[in-house]
């Protein structure tokens, strides 16, 4: 019988027959933390073990709270800097970047299993690795043995037709699809990527795509390994990285969901759930005080390029503010090159330095009572922002810049 | 056996109503912090739930973000155990593997207050206020091991590695 790419992938990692619905007990290429979670994994770590599996498949990242905005995360973020130097592994600090932008720059590959201490690890399945989020207590132990046990997922096949239209974009196929899935659809499953659609997205697309399935309860989210993935890996100085992966032609999923992208439409969610897609149609005119373009969903080049697209020669309207926070440093340095963060400036943004800003409601952005903010992050839960009692929308970076011109929801096309 | 009084909760309770990201800078300070537990969802929570009680929910409980300190928090509330018809895959590890238990079954019937007794080994929930018995979805192994040890660090203690 066929493998799915999941039981193909911990095969491989576990030595054994990986069927779905098996526990076994999977090899791990990279664990990683970052500073929410980090000390506390840090913390249990220590209790039990002295070393590091492998300081080189190690990796720490201050990108949460960053720079910190607090004395009590400055203690924090010395805590990972001396643990670092301690086991001799990697840290990227303040001013790097989101941690699964970095890793999908510099450390993943096709084919590994890869463990974060945080829920949005599944990104790098845009490379072809099964990557998954875990608590602090999981990575403290991973990061000892470096390995972990895993149950083996059935996979749900999303099968891509067609071509986005003007102004739609992959992060609004990705609500469509948490919509349509729900937000427990596919808890304890894979989501394995297909189709000719999928095979035309380039990498940035895949890795906001992998980056969402956690919104819909999954366990990781994946796409095969192709040429688009090796002239990525090339481009980043590591094709030695590249094996090709993909799923057996008879391999045996749980549920076949079909998309034709081409009948998309712009799409938000709406407070205070990622899986209340909804064509922006419906939500058009809804006033919008602050516009946050970034993060490890949207805050990629291409994205960045997309609002820039909008917002040259435009102006942020005067009761709105448009925080623009790139994902990484080489992302950054990219728009510099390219003049986009002179747009951006032109256009009243403020521009913000790598790292997740204010998308987990710690610094850079947090929300008034009342307030309401269309950001292009993955998550809009009560309280996310900062505030329990603001109202977050999530779509596309071009819904983005559309509203932050119009001071309200609006629809992209009419700027394209 | 765990012997609690049932403390019902909504859908859909997500990581961020159980303790929220303005509080990030307690994280290394868990005392402070889960004097804040749940306070988005239900503002009389800390005051209103005793040692030992249940924490019944319903669907998709515990989604998004992966801290851990959710999961602690509520143990250090007091919280003997979670039921829930549905768990978020995270969560669900991370209370595991801090010895609180968490089980799946049907929870529409409880009731606020319900006296419940949870049997992890026969895979039971008898709800001795309603006279019912909820079977349990079933635990992995590997999961129940943990438990028994307490948690995942007292478990490799014991075997060295994972003993699946």
């Amino acid at each position: 019988m066929g493998k799915t790419l999941a039981e193909k992938i911990l095969s491989l990692k576990s030595g054994l027959d990986a069927v779905a619905g098996r526990i076994v007990v999977a090899q791990v290429d990279l664990v990683f933390l970052q500073d929410g979670t980090g000390p506390l994994s840090i913390r249990q770590f220590e209790k039990e073990f002295k070393k590091v599996f492998d300081p080189q498949r190690v990796a720490l990242f201050i990108d949460h709270a960053s720079p910190s905005p607090r004395k009590e995360l400055s203690g924090d973020h010395i805590f990972l800097r001396h643990f670092a130097r301690k086991q001799d592994c990697r840290l990227y600090d303040v001013g790097e970047g989101v941690c699964h932008q970095l890793v999908a720059e510099e450390l993943a590959g096709p084919g590994n299993v890869i463990l974060g201490a945080d829920s949005h690890t599944s990104t790098a399945g845009g490379l072809g690795a099964f990557a998954c989020g875990m608590g602090s207590t999981d990575i403290a132990v991973a990061l000892a043995l470096g390995e972990t046990w895993l149950r083996v997922p059935q996979s749900f096949k999303v099968e891509l037709e067609g071509r986005l239209g003007k102004g739609v974009y992959t992060k609004d196929l990705a609500l469509h699809l948490i919509g349509k899935i729900g937000a427990d659809g596919a808890t304890y499953k894979a989501l394995e990527f297909g189709g000719d659609m999928a095979s035309d997205m380039d990498i940035s697309s895949r890795l906001t795509l992998a980056n969402m399935c956690v919104e819909t309860g999954a366990k990781a989210g994946l796409f095969p390994s192709d040429e688009v993935t090796r002239e990525f890996l090339r481009s980043q100085g590591r094709e030695n990285c590249f094996i090709p992966v993909s799923p057996d032609a008879d391999a045996v999923y749980e549920h076949m969901i079909k998309v034709n992208v081409s009948k998309l439409e712009p799409t938000v969610s709406l407070p205070h759930a990622v899986d209340t897609a909804s064509p922006i149609e419906e939500v058009k005119g809804m006033r919008v005080d602050q516009v946050c373009i970034g993060t490890c969903t949207n805050g990629r080049l291409p994205d960045l390029e997309v609002a820039a697209t909008i917002l040259k020669g435009r102006k942020c309207h005067p009761h709105t503010r448009l925080l623009i926070t790139p994902a990484s440093r080489r992302i950054f340095q990219e728009a510099l090159g390219l003049g986009l963060l002179q747009i951006f400036m032109e256009a009243g943004a403020v521009i913000l330095p790598p790292g997740c800003a204010s998308c987990v409601g710690v610094h850079q952005g947090i929300l008034g009572d009342g307030e309401v903010c269309l950001s292009t992050a993955n998550r809009n839960f009560q309280g996310r922002m900062g505030n329990p009692s603001s109202f977050i929308y999530l779509g596309s970076p071009a819904s983005a810049a559309a509203a932050a011109v119009k001071g309200e929801i609006a629809d992209p096309r009419e700027f394209l | 056996m765990l012997e609690g009084k049932a403390y019902r909760m909504a859908d859909n309770i997500s990581t961020d109503h159980i303790i929220p990201g303005r509080f990030f800078h307690l994280r290394s300070n868990l005392p402070e912090l889960a004097k804040h537990v749940l306070e988005d969802a239900d503002p009389n929570f800390k005051q209103k739930v005793k040692a030992g009680d249940f924490l019944v929910a319903g669907k998709n409980f515990g989604l998004g973000s992966s801290r851990e300190h959710a999961a602690l928090v509520l143990k250090l509330s007091g919280i003997g155990g979670i039921l829930a018809h549905s768990v978020a895959r995270i969560f669900y590890r991370n209370a595991i593997n801090i010895g609180l238990p968490v089980v799946i079954c049907d929870t529409h019937n409880v009731s606020h207050g319900d006296e419940l007794h949870l049997d992890l080994r026969k895979g039971v929930v008898e709800d001795k206020t309603q006279g019912t018995t909820l079977s349990l979805s079933e635990v992995p192994q590997v999961m129940l091991d943990i438990l028994a040890c307490g948690g995942l660090l007292p478990y490799i203690k014991k075997y060295g590695r994972f003993n699946v």
